[in-house]
């Protein structure tokens, strides 16, 4: 399946190696062929597209790397899109301190919620908890005995109730109320609440299950959905989570060959996280979600991480090449603002705000103070991005009319373009100097001058730092006084 | 019959109609058949799970039907009778009976699909009918599957023949078709566990009983039905396939129509096994198994 892709995509992308940049028209029949393997996974036909609509926005412009083949590198790309999509996973359950923690397990008819709620409180059981599971499917029969039957093969007690005669039979509302109240007075700090199996577009279920929420207050509520399940799982998963508020969901029978598409269909359409996996039959096969797992198996079985990795191997190679020029061109001095946007435009690919000033040199200086740094670098990205490549080759031949386009360019005044210039320059004042100093000398002006702002126009360096002493208002009218003459 | 199945599924998507798989009235464009037209097929068709393959041959068949002028009718009705027709087999879809004795049915399916259930509902069909049923536990595996079965039969007047927990189900199997033909019953419905299809000792182990019932009733099972959810997606098909190599299947029973999912995997299943649907699941209830009908799947499908 995996290889039967990448035979497509290879043909799809057959002119593109190795030259220019991917295009809407160059990829079209690239994306069509992603788009039948993830439909041919199970993933929701809506969220499919969806899915190929981002893609296809977000590979665009993106170069075609030399020592690839364009196809492994859309394979990576749609590799990384459905991990990003799919996680974060946080598998961590929150655990009340003060009282038993309440989890519920609610899905369709079929999907393994009995077998789940086993496996599960054999995994807390494991880890130190002191789990009861609490029987409250009243509809299938025997389901009450087969919890039971599981409950004492792991050696985790089970709640039941049991309709004796001339009493009413209980509701699992009630078997709820009561299995938690019965928690309180033993030593259980986790209850599991097994729920029957039901449609969701069924009113007078559903309303039960609401019931049971409303009066179970469960910290979890985990759906339980097949793996193998189609187009549909987008329908019963919204359902549920607008009924429920669904805190994670449990992916099972995926010792099978179903591709699980309903993972990536359920996570895009409710936002709720896939938490855990069944793998098997037996009560140990309950694992923790991984989205790289997943992303592999909805792209088919094969070796694609050996793909992914070479792949990442080669554009880490040639972001380290490109660096060094630029470090090397650094060290010259004549970085000039198309590195500058270069560097700017590699980093903010890489991840936040934050980041990006502590990576770049002469960045913080460039936010003032009490603004949001994603304004800023909008700013300055627009202002970047409205000059000519002859401007930011050689940006001194920025006079006053080329300043006031670049500033009706970006949205800007032309007095920030010419504050931004002023910025870059020292920047480039400081680099140069830099690279005649021994590396003792930069490392002292990098930590000491960076943070006392000696870059910002006008600041001044401060010498003297806090005494400790709280001082008298003479004190400090002298100290206004000396501010003022300097 | 049939316009209570479709009753039921009105109802169920009318509830959905603002969940996900609404879709704008596919049948709105009368008598043309268009890029547009195309489109909402396409969607329509994999909304209802039909898959990629099966997709592209309709989609391209209707584009040839009608560059042929081949649709002599509205295009909407010629869509429906074509997907229809792709359902249509040869005879009828009744249980095949043994005329020299008691009728063997082997139920098959992964776990979850509704083989208990499909069970109870065809011995309440068989028995309501008049006939002499007895059911065989053999799934042994599952913790209460046994109970379960147990407390069906006795709701529905019932015999059944089973074993301990984790006993050879071959042996449960041989010995209900003994009981059957010793005390001449007209039924055995033969459960077996969910497996998966991928798990090779499993389906050896179903080739098994296939094999023992086969020598205790020759010619049996007379029917070896596999029971799909209508919500899986595509691996329904890669589950005919197995099951098939393994005790080659005469029949579907479809299960949980009652649901928002169509079922659409059958098309390709009919297509490349040629095993047919022959009942439906459509409730939770004893009597909510009925005939498969294609027309009436066609319209719940585009419904």
């Amino acid at each position: 399946m995996f290889d039967g892709l990448r035979k497509g995509l290879a043909a799809a992308l057959k002119t593109l190696r190795g030259k220019g940049r991917l295009s809407e028209a160059n990829i079209r029949e690239a994306m069509e062929a992603i788009r039948v393997v993830l439909l041919d996974a199970d993933v929701n036909f809506t969220a499919a597209e969806n899915f190929i609509k981002r893609i296809t926005e977000k590979s665009i412009g993106q170069e075609v790397l030399r020592s690839l083949d364009p196809s492994e590198q859309i394979v990576k790309f749609v590799y990384d899109e459905l991990v990003l999509l799919m996680g974060p996973v946080d598998t961590a359950i929150p655990f009340a301190k003060d009282r038993p923690t309440v989890i519920m397990l609610c899905g369709l008819q079929g999907q393994g919620k009995t077998t789940t709620a086993g496996k599960l409180a054999l995994t807390l059981k494991s880890k130190g908890r002191k789990p009861l599971l609490v029987a409250a499917d009243l509809q299938r029969p025997a389901a009450i005995e087969q919890l039971r039957i599981l409950g004492e093969q792991i050696q985790v007690p089970v709640y039941l109730e049991v309709a004796e005669s001339g009493k009413p039979v209980p509701t699992p509302v009630e078997v709820c109320a009561n299995a938690i109240a019965y928690a309180k007075r033993t030593l259980v700090d986790t209850v599991i609440l097994d729920t029957a199996g039901r449609l969701h577009i069924a009113e007078m279920p559903m309303d039960e299950l609401k019931q049971i929420d409303k009066q179970a207050k469960p910290d979890q509520v985990y759906l339980v959905c097949d793996a193998m399940t189609g187009q549909d799982a987008v329908n019963s998963a919204a359902a549920f989570n607008e009924a429920l508020e669904l805190n994670g969901v449990i992916l099972t029978k995926l010792d099978g060959d179903a591709r699980g598409g309903a993972a990536l269909s359920i996570k895009e359409v409710t936002k709720v996280p896939i938490k855990f996996i069944g793998v098997g039959e037996k009560l140990d096969k309950l694992e923790e979600f991984r989205p790289e797992g997943m992303a592999q198996r909805i792209l088919g079985q094969g070796d694609i991480m050996s793909l992914v990795e070479k792949v990442s191997k080669v554009q880490s190679d040639i972001s380290k090449e490109e660096l060094e020029a630029q470090q090397k061109k650094l060290r010259e001095g004549d970085f000039n603002l198309n590195d500058f946007r270069k560097q700017f435009e590699q980093i903010a690919k890489m991840g936040s705000m934050k980041d990006l000033i502590g990576s770049m040199p002469g960045m913080s200086d460039m936010v003032p103070a009490g603004e949001d740094p994603e304004a800023a670098f909008r700013r300055i990205k627009g202002m970047l991005d409205s000059m000519t490549r002859e401007e930011r080759a050689n940006p001194d031949i920025l006079d006053q009319n080329r300043r006031r386009r670049v500033a009706a360019g970006s949205g800007t005044q032309p007095h920030d373009v010419k504050q931004f210039l002023n910025q870059f320059e020292q920047v480039r004042n400081l680099m140069r100097a830099m690279s005649k100093m021994s590396v003792w000398e930069r490392i002292k002006m990098v930590s000491g001058m960076g943070k006392m702002g000696a870059f910002q126009p006008g600041a001044k360096l401060k010498t003297k730092g806090d005494t400790g002493h709280r001082k008298t208002p003479k004190e400090r009218a002298k100290e206004r006084k000396n501010n003022k003459k300097r | 019959m049939f316009r209570a199945l479709l009753d039921k599924l009105k109802i169920g998507l009318t509830k959905t109609r603002n969940l996900f798989a609404g879709v704008a009235g596919l049948f709105r464009l009368k008598g043309k058949v268009d890029h547009d037209f195309l489109k909402e097929l396409e969607k329509k068709l994999y909304l209802a799970d039909v898959g990629s393959a099966a997709t592209a041959g309709l989609v391209d068949r209707m584009k040839q039907a009608f560059l042929d002028k081949e649709i002599d009718k509205e295009t909407e009705l010629f869509v429906r009778d074509y997907l229809a027709g792709l359902l249509q087999i040869e005879g009828g879809r009744e249980i095949k009976i043994n005329p020299d004795g008691p009728t063997v049915i082997m139920i098959a399916g992964v776990n979850g699909s509704g083989k208990t259930t499909s069970i109870a509902k065809l011995a309440g069909f068989l028995s309501r009918d008049g006939k002499k049923v007895l059911v065989a536990a053999c799934d042994t595996f599952r913790a209460a599957a046994i109970d379960q079965l147990v407390i069906w039969c006795e709701r529905l007047g019932v015999e059944i023949v089973k074993g301990l927990p984790g006993s050879d189900p071959a042996s449960i199997a041989h010995d209900a078709c003994d009981k059957a033909r010793a005390k001449s019953f007209d039924f055995v419905i033969v459960d077996t566990a969910g497996r998966l299809h991928t798990q090779t000792h499993l389906m050896r182990e179903l080739e098994k009983i296939h094999r023992v019932t086969s020598k205790v009733i020759p010619g049996s099972p007379h029917e070896v039905l596999l029971v799909l959810d209508a919500t899986t997606g595509q691996n329904a098909v890669l589950q005919a396939e197995n099951f098939q190599k393994v005790v080659h299947c005469t029949g579907i029973i479809l299960t949980k129509l009652d649901g928002t999912a169509k079922g659409g995997s059958i098309f390709s299943i009919k297509q490349r096994l040629n095993i047919p649907v022959k009942f439906i699941g459509v409730g939770e209830k004893i009597e909510d198994l009925e005939p498969f009908d294609p027309a009436s799947f066609v319209e719940a499908l585009f419904s």
